[in-house]
């Protein structure tokens, strides 16, 4: 039977709260959301902070909504929600294609895409989406707010610039009109953490590539993302051989490691095949009007 | 620390440690051991219940966390002595041979078809993916599913 450690829990019934009870009783507190990441640590007592602040009743924390040219996410937004999201499926295929592959319909009943990216997991599919797409990340403190890119977030694995009084409140994720997007991910059954996954969107100008964004889950590439794939791509037609060239580009710089989901090289051949397919699919949706 | 819940329509209330899992309380301190407790890491989907009419892995939520929610178990899918479409299908379709997973099969089923009445096939494994028979049953718990979706229960009559 795993039972976490004691520690004590209070309910939060604003954001100021939260972060006053972050403050008042320091680093040895961790808020919870879903708890679909952090209750298993603490059950296997991996993770054991003396308090837990439940935020899972700050309902202003939970929305999806265009702002402009970006599309506002709160940090409590559930997976499901993601999914579901006809905002996001206007805009972003990739959301809802990486959502499918996320754990299963009942976790995602309850994980928020707040606590996947602050877990900063190495094989989260949402921190190789969100640097996939260059997302921005408000993080908000007493003093105000700050906004981080997303590819800055991550220190290492399990560990974000997120300070102990401070809170991941909104994702921001940007809107390109018109450009592609996709995402391909190799498990080893339905619903488990990826061997390897790739994200990524594309923006073209006529048959040229504007702008390319490559996000890679459980390789251990900085930032998530493949910037080596991404400038060997930009500016060239969109053609085989460039995706090639740049799909191995992205398997040279990450650095798998090998454990119980492959060795090295397999990582790697993965990547190069899986940023393929995720940049043909992405090119086709941006040749065909997008999403 | 004291919480209060309705559980099946009914509020009861206990004082816990923080640190107790949903599936504990139910089962443990309430007595309902319909939900069964099983991997202890939300792979499997056996303590499947309701909490505010989704179904959640109460192996991965705090009793806490449930304070002044509303929480469904298996034994509440029961309307008198009038058994759930669902728990029917299970009977006439042999949906269960050990019977370990079936309260969560049938609660996450419950909710897939309140929210899509007539789910194909695709839908139905899509919908249990998070759950695991380890008799490998699913072609009959796909098939008491289906029948549950063509025998609905009749709307009561309003007095």
């Amino acid at each position: 039977m795993q039972t976490p450690a004691p520690f004590e829990y209070d309910r939060a019934t604003s954001i100021d709260q939260a972060i006053g009870l972050l403050e008042q009783y320091g680093p040895d507190t961790r808020l919870v959301a879903g708890g679909h990441s952090l209750l298993p640590m603490m059950k296997l007592r991996l993770a054991q902070p003396g308090r837990l602040v439940d935020i899972n009743d700050l309902d202003d924390l939970s929305y999806i909504r265009q702002e402009e040219a970006q599309i506002a996410i709160g940090s409590l937004t559930r997976h499901s929600e993601l999914l579901s999201s006809p905002l996001l499926a206007q805009h972003w295929s990739i959301f809802a294609e990486a959502e499918r592959v996320i754990a299963d319909p009942v976790v995602r009943n309850r994980g928020t895409i707040g606590g996947s990216l602050c877990q900063g997991d190495p094989a989260e599919d949402l921190s190789a989406l969100v640097c996939a797409l260059r997302a921005q990340l408000v993080i908000r403190s007493r003093g105000g707010s700050r906004t981080v890119e997303a590819r800055d977030f991550y220190l290492g694995p399990y560990e974000t610039v997120i300070g102990p009084a401070e809170m991941l409140t909104e994702v921001r994720i940007p809107i390109h009109e018109g450009a592609g997007s996709a995402y391909e991910k190799v498990e080893r059954r339905a619903g488990d953490w990826a061997v390897v996954a790739v994200g990524c969107f594309v923006k073209l100008d006529a048959d040229r590539v504007l702008d390319v964004g490559i996000g890679l889950a459980a390789v251990n590439a900085r930032g998530f993302a493949a910037p080596e794939a991404e400038d060997r791509l930009r500016g060239q037609p969109a053609t085989e051989e460039q995706l090639a060239a740049a799909a191995s580009l992205a398997a040279q710089h990450c650095r798998p490691q090998a454990d119980q989901r492959g060795p090295e090289d397999y990582k790697r051949y993965l990547v190069g095949e899986l940023t393929r397919r995720a940049l043909r699919r992405a090119i086709d949706r941006a040749s065909r009007g997008g999403a | 620390m004291q919480v209060t819940m309705r559980v099946n329509g009914e509020e009861v209330s206990r004082d816990v440690e923080p640190r107790l899992l949903l599936v504990h309380f139910v089962r443990e301190r309430l007595g309902l051991t319909g939900t069964h407790w099983g991997c202890d890491t939300s792979n499997c989907g056996t303590c499947v219940l309701w909490m505010d009419g989704e179904p959640v892995k109460s192996c991965t939520v705090l009793a806490a966390m449930a304070d002044g929610r509303d929480i469904r178990t298996v034994e509440g899918l029961e309307k008198g002595t009038q058994l759930d479409p669902v728990q029917e299908g299970f009977m006439r379709e042999h949906g269960l041979q050990c019977g370990f997973c079936t309260p969560g099969m049938m609660m996450t089923a419950r909710w897939l078809l309140d929210h899509n009445p007539d789910p194909s096939e695709h839908e139905i494994r899509e919908a249990i993916s998070g759950q695991i028979c380890r008799c490998t049953g699913y072609e009959n718990i796909v098939r008491a599913i289906r029948w549950a979706a063509e025998h609905p229960a009749k709307e009561e009559v309003a007095s």
